[in-house]
């Protein structure tokens, strides 16, 4: 972001910017707050986790082979008849509760992070143009972000979703489905990211450094980009935090709705799902542990948002 | 006589995560009444805090953490909130900076005038409403009667904060504090707000509190100045002693960085080295030594009272009766 | 290692050289009419503000140019006209003989860029708070491309740092360590970078205390010995300009209403605005001078009174200035002033001016 000179390339740089962070008001504030270091390291953890799939779960749910129909519907091990394999039971197909859970959120962070940058990457851009030369180029925009916004995020996914296996058709969908979602969720959220780019990039493009900078010619793109970009982002990050937890949960809705991943590879919605129709009979385990980590994921998750919120916010500082 | 307002020792805190920062440092002073103090000072230097402390609305963590305020008498500085509450408009009137936004913008001016006379005086309505008829004609607002109904955009800066001391006035204060009332004002409007603030003061006996980093505005309108650096008092007196004789080096160093009209570009303005310190960093001893250019061993380690001269009060160790004499005649 | 060199002391005074700014008729309108269908509905007509009315004014090198005035005379919008930010809607703007706003063809237009450069009044907005302040004094230097090579770019970013009264270590640091003074001082070693002739200084210690106000105008003005530059300064308070100044233009709602070497302005001021701008300077000197009582308030820029704009607070005001604006006519050598008061006081056998109609 900031343009360094030769000295910032020195080994001493990293150590002072540490020594600079952990100074700082953001990390006093961080400290300061046992619900927020909670919220993070609860994040982290089930982050850590996800990455970490192929080496800490005890089984691998999407291979095949694996499963044997007749371990299906174990209950978890404290309960009577449950077995040390499997610590929270097993679903309708021999799958592993608990290794699901750490695949699905694999899929599930996956497809979240993605959509999140996606839409950060149409709605910056367009806010900063529509906030930096107004006009024309600033109605349009925003028009075609009311337009957006009167859809609901789950309409609009699947929409897109439907529109994309039409195209593709049953077999090749399955080839594409990831894309496809983070394409569909992606393209519900940007609107946020464009309108409060624009709000602040209105804020900063009166402020007389950028006036300076159009002074020695810089061309308009060189001055968003490397002037006022760096100064609009704090919101940004914000709002990508509970983005991310909000993307989370429509892919979850998708794949619970049946229109999101294939069944073959579950994320925690699809869990959810299939464990509604066996909620009834009893076998409650395969609905329970998947939504309290999707709980669970989303609430760190927002509340690690809410906190960096503040701590960005100058005024409250 | 009792002054209508007595700080004595006055200190003010501010807790903060690198530690508690003593924004104001055993700061002394008397009003009369009637009389205009002016109190000076540059960014930082702790004037508005004076005058937020006095009046009781110094913003959290900062707190009152020493000395007593007294007025007409009677204490204040340890008072619960309600009764803070009621001697803020009636007894103690304010006026801000920026008349933008001392105003409600979505409020009549009349509405906001009966407002305040209502709330301190229990009179009728319509009599409240020829009180505040009559303020704005005392205030210089022509056709009162009708710029009652009239909304705070509506008028110029320099009518809005007429409007403004109109409503410091209203309940009749004993002391008036205004916080920097013509900074945001254009020059020829400035004289007339500060003549205005003068003499309505004067005709009904109320003391000012004047908080300006205006030396100017101070020369034109004050009775007596204290100058305050760093959070603590530099040196007290009567106006023109400080302005023409000052006795304490920043006092002088700060006058003679003032351009005048007088002088052209001929001459070079007079500069003080180095800027005033933070609260985080100030020196030992005078807050002042590090850029004082008479500045002794003594100065490094303790901190000068307050001591009497020829004319104003300074504190300066300069003027310790037991070192041979100062420079009379001020510090050039 | 360092930039191009600049105009030697010996050229800088000679009577006889073009001015190296001259403003000609430089006007500004904005149009602050609602939109079309909001004007068809409300039946309410096109409104137009004209901020800057026909101004001239020309600037010899070497000198300091003040431009007094309050807020709406439009002193601001000058200043972004002259460096090339607005363009205005009439009008000539001509820099080293170069006119910036139809000149096309983009070699020499890029050549008088860098030799023009503003410094800003606000110390807070002015310097970018994400990037270090190497960088910031370094990018005209980068922009048009006058140095080669980081090192030798950092060395002259030390040297600038220097020269401004820095250190050069302060290169790594960030803006907000820094005092409003000490920004200001990081400006002007930006506007320093790209090696300028002309430097528009607009309030550049409005908002600054006092004894650090000091210390940036004497820096100014040492730089202008050493450097042989020019600057357009612009302020509104007339001590400074008094202290700075070589000629002063006083404008009063978009329109220059005098114009004097400031010596001769400060002890002859002519127009009824300057001296009552003069007058409601406080008397710090406490010489108890005489003043005449103030009248007024500055009006509302987008509709001002009809003919010269000053006449509702004029003492000296007849029927002629209701209805016609007077221009700028010579008083004596240097002095110019837009009054029909004055201008008729000037030509005998015409009516007595101080009779109030």
């Amino acid at each position: 972001m900031s343009e360094g000179t030769a000295s910032s390339r020195m080994p001493g740089a990293a150590k002072s910017a540490l020594r600079r962070f952990l100074d700082s008001d953001m990390f006093y504030s961080f400290i300061g707050s046992p619900v927020t270091i909670v919220s993070a390291i609860v994040t982290l953890l089930l982050i850590g986790a996800a990455l970490a799939a192929p080496l800490i779960a005890p089984h691998n749910p999407f291979d095949p082979a694996s499963l044997s129909i007749s371990d299906s519907l174990l209950p978890p091990v404290w309960s009577h008849d449950g077995v040390s394999d499997y610590l929270l039971g097993t679903d309708d197909q021999g799958r592993d509760v608990l290794s699901t859970i750490i695949y699905g959120m694999r899929i599930s962070l996956s497809v979240g992070f993605a959509s999140v940058v996606l839409a950060m990457a149409i709605g910056v851009p367009l806010g900063l143009i529509a906030g930096y030369f107004g006009g024309t180029a600033d109605a349009l925009i925003m028009r075609v972000a009311d337009v957006q916004l009167t859809f609901p995020a789950i309409l609009t996914a699947l929409l897109i979703d439907g529109i994309a296996r039409g195209i593709a058709g049953p077999q090749a969908y399955n080839d594409v489905v990831f894309p496809v979602l983070v394409i569909s969720i992606g393209l519900s959220f940007w609107v946020q990211y464009a309108r409060t780019v624009r709000g602040s990039v209105l804020v900063e493009a009166n402020k007389e450094y950028v006036l300076a900078a159009r002074l020695i010619g810089l061309r308009p793109v060189a001055i968003l980009f490397r002037h006022i970009l760096p100064n609009v982002l704090g919101p940004v990050l914000v709002i990508a935090t509970i983005n991310l937890a909000l993307a989370v949960i429509t892919e979850a809705t998708l794949s619970f709705l049946g229109v999101g991943v294939p069944p073959t590879q579950p994320s925690l919605g699809t869990l959810i799902r299939i464990g509604n129709d066996y909620l009834f009979s009893g076998e409650w385990w395969i609905t329970a542990f998947p939504g309290i980590t999707l709980a669970v994921l989303v609430l760190a998750v927002n509340l690690l948002g809410d906190w960096l919120r503040d701590a960005l916010n100058p005024k409250l500082r | 006589m009792t002054a209508t307002l007595s700080v004595r020792n006055l200190r003010v805190e501010i807790p903060t995560r690198q530690g508690v920062l003593t924004a104001i440092d055993d700061l002394s002073f008397d009003i009369a009444p009637g009389e205009v103090l002016g109190v000076v000072g540059e960014s930082g230097a702790g004037k508005s805090i004076t005058g937020a402390a006095i009046i009781g609305l110094l913003e959290p963590p900062g707190r009152v953490a020493g000395g007593e305020i007294t007025l007409a008498g009677e204490r204040i500085d340890n008072l619960p909130p309600a009764q803070i509450r009621r001697l803020r408009g009636k007894r103690i009137g304010m006026i801000f900076q920026d008349p933008l936004t001392s105003l409600d913008p979505l409020y009549r001016i009349g509405d906001q005038l009966i407002e305040t006379i209502l709330t301190h005086e229990s009179i009728s309505a319509s009599a409240a409403r020829d009180k505040a008829e009559r303020l704005l004609e005392e205030v210089g607002i022509a056709a009162a009667g009708q710029r009652l109904a009239a909304y705070p955009h509506q008028f110029s800066g320099g009518m809005r904060q007429r409007v403004v001391i109109a409503l410091a006035l209203a309940a009749d204060p004993a002391l008036v504090i205004a916080d920097e009332p013509t900074t945001a004002l254009d020059v020829s409007v400035q004289a007339q707000i500060i003549a205005l603030i003068k003499r309505l003061c004067r005709e009904r006996g109320a003391s000012v509190m004047l908080i300006t980093h205006d030396m100017g505005v101070i020369a034109e309108t004050a009775d007596r100045v204290c100058v305050l650096y760093a959070g603590r008092l530099a040196e007290l007196g009567a106006v023109r002693d400080v302005v023409k004789k000052p006795q304490h080096p920043y006092t002088a160093g700060l006058m003679a960085a003032i351009p005048s009209l007088i002088d052209d570009r001929g001459t070079r303005l007079a500069q003080i080295p180095g800027a005033m310190p933070r609260l985080e960093a100030i020196p030992e001893g005078c807050a002042f030594h590090p850029r004082c250019r008479y500045a002794f061993a003594r100065c490094v380690a303790e901190r000068p009272p307050l001591y009497k001269t020829v004319s104003s009060d300074a504190a300066c160790f300069l003027h310790d009766p037991q070192r041979a004499a100062a420079p009379a005649g001020g510090i050039a | 290692m360092s930039g191009p060199v600049l105009a030697p002391q010996t050229e800088r005074r000679a009577p006889s050289e073009a001015p190296l700014v001259r403003i000609e008729g430089l006007t500004r309108i904005f149009d602050l009419s609602k939109r079309w269908l909001n004007r068809v509905l409300e039946g309410s007509g096109r409104v137009t503000l004209t901020a800057v009315d026909h101004a001239d004014f020309a600037i010899g090198r070497g000198e300091t140019f003040a431009l007094v005035g309050e807020s709406g005379s439009g002193k601001s919008t000058i200043a972004k006209m002259v460096v090339g930010l607005l363009p205005p809607s009439a009008g000539r703007v001509t820099i080293g003989g170069v006119d910036i706003w139809r000149e096309r063809d983009a070699e020499t237009l890029r050549h008088i860029r860098h030799r023009i450069q503003m410094i800003f009044q606000d110390p807070y907005a002015s310097l970018n708070p994400r990037w270090r302040v190497g960088s910031i004094v370094a990018e005209p230097i980068k922009a048009f491309g006058l140095i080669s090579g980081r090192q030798a770019r950092e060395a002259r970013v030390g040297e600038l740092l220097s020269l401004v009264g820095l250190d050069p270590r302060d290169a790594r640091k960030f803006p907000h360590e820094f005092s409003g003074g000490q920004r200001q001082r990081i400006a002007i070693a930006r506007a320093l970078a790209s090696n300028p002739d002309f430097i528009v200084c607009d309030e550049p210690t409005s908002a600054l205390d006092v004894s650090v106000q000091a210390q940036v105008l004497n820096l100014l003005r040492d730089l202008q010995e050493r450097l042989g530059l020019t600057y357009l300064f612009i302020s509104h308070n007339l001590a400074v300009v008094r202290h700075v100044a070589t000629r002063v233009g006083v404008l009063y709602l978009g329109r220059l209403v005098e114009e004097a070497p400031a010596q001769v302005l400060f002890a002859d001021p002519r127009h009824p605005y300057t001296r009552m701008l003069l007058d409601s300077v406080p008397d710090i000197d406490m010489t108890g001078r005489e003043r005449v009582p103030i009248a007024g308030e500055n009006p509302n820029p987008i509709s001002p009174p009809p003919g010269c704009h000053f006449h509702p607070r004029c003492p000296l005001a007849f029927d002629r200035c209701r209805v016609e604006a007077p221009l700028l006519e010579p008083v004596s050598a240097g002095h110019a002033v837009a009054c029909h008061a004055v201008s008729t006081a000037q030509r005998p056998g015409r009516l007595d001016p101080t009779m109030s109609a």
